[in-house]
């Protein structure tokens, strides 16, 4: 499930993942479009934006672990800063991302994701 | 930390944007300082507002020709005017990214605006001349304008 405010990554993301075994589930524009459908559709894998509308990144991280704590979940952030990195990582996140990114970067990410 | 060191570090996210995001690379040309006080912008631009040490703003200025390409080089289908905002937005999103994590506490940096047009003025601060850097892309024009005040 791929969670950002911008239609042109969310469907960057989408086509850009090409790993094997991961499936998109669907696209949310904020954290609480993305605690609606994760309620709904339960995925494992989540990449999550961090500054959004409504609820950004790191309180729907928090609430999202709180709720599964065996779901990954992958921030992708222009926020560069080793802080947020950190911060995201403390509220559950299981890896970050820098925007922008490569098609190679995402899936290396995502792949150090499900192989742990 | 002065003022080119600051431009360079806006220059080297729209550099690095087009390198990752884009992947072709674009050239920089030779900065200018603008002759009056509200150059010229383009079909889209993606603002940034910067306060604390310094006061201004940082825009990303490109044509919709410019943008509809790039968005066929990210596979993008779609080139509505909502996702060439949208584009143009993510781009001012990342300079505001890479300047929060180059210049830390001593600039407030605002979540990015988008503008529609070339008319509207972009509110420069006064007595502030922005910088304009040429930003080449395959045959494509676009524009950094970087003002920013002590």
């Amino acid at each position: 499930m791929v969670v950002d405010d911008s239609n042109v990554i969310r469907r960057r993301i989408e086509r850009a993942q090409d790993l094997p075994g991961i499936e998109f589930v669907g696209a949310a524009r904020n954290g609480v479009e993305a605690l609606e459908m994760h309620a709904r559709l339960k995925p494992t894998l989540i990449t999550m934006d961090l500054t959004m509308p409504e609820m950004d990144g790191a309180e729907c991280v928090e609430k999202l672990v709180a709720r599964d704590p065996e779901l990954r979940i992958l921030v992708i952030s222009a926020l560069a800063d080793k802080l947020t990195a950190i911060e995201a990582i403390e509220k559950g996140a299981s890896g970050f991302l820098c925007k922008p990114f490569t098609d190679r970067q995402l899936n290396d990410a995502l792949r150090k994701l499900i192989t742990g | 930390m002065a003022l080119d060191s600051e431009v360079a570090v806006f220059i080297d996210g729209v550099l690095r944007y087009f390198d990752n995001a884009v992947q072709q690379t674009a050239q920089c040309g030779t900065p200018f300082l603008a002759m009056d006080a509200d150059p010229e912008v383009s079909d889209y631009t993606g603002i940034i507002r910067i306060n604390g040490r310094r006061e201004g703003l940082v825009a990303f200025t490109a044509p919709k020709s410019m943008l509809s390409v790039m968005l066929m080089r990210m596979q993008e289908t779609d080139m509505s005017h909502e996702n060439l905002c949208d584009l143009v937005g993510e781009i001012a999103n990342t300079l505001s990214g890479n300047a929060r994590r180059d210049f830390g506490s001593q600039f407030n940096i605002s979540v990015p605006t988008v503008v529609f047009g070339r008319s509207g003025p972009l509110n420069y601060p006064e007595n502030a001349r922005p910088i304009v850097i040429p930003i080449d892309w395959r045959n494509y024009h676009a524009r950094l304008i970087v003002c920013l005040k002590d």
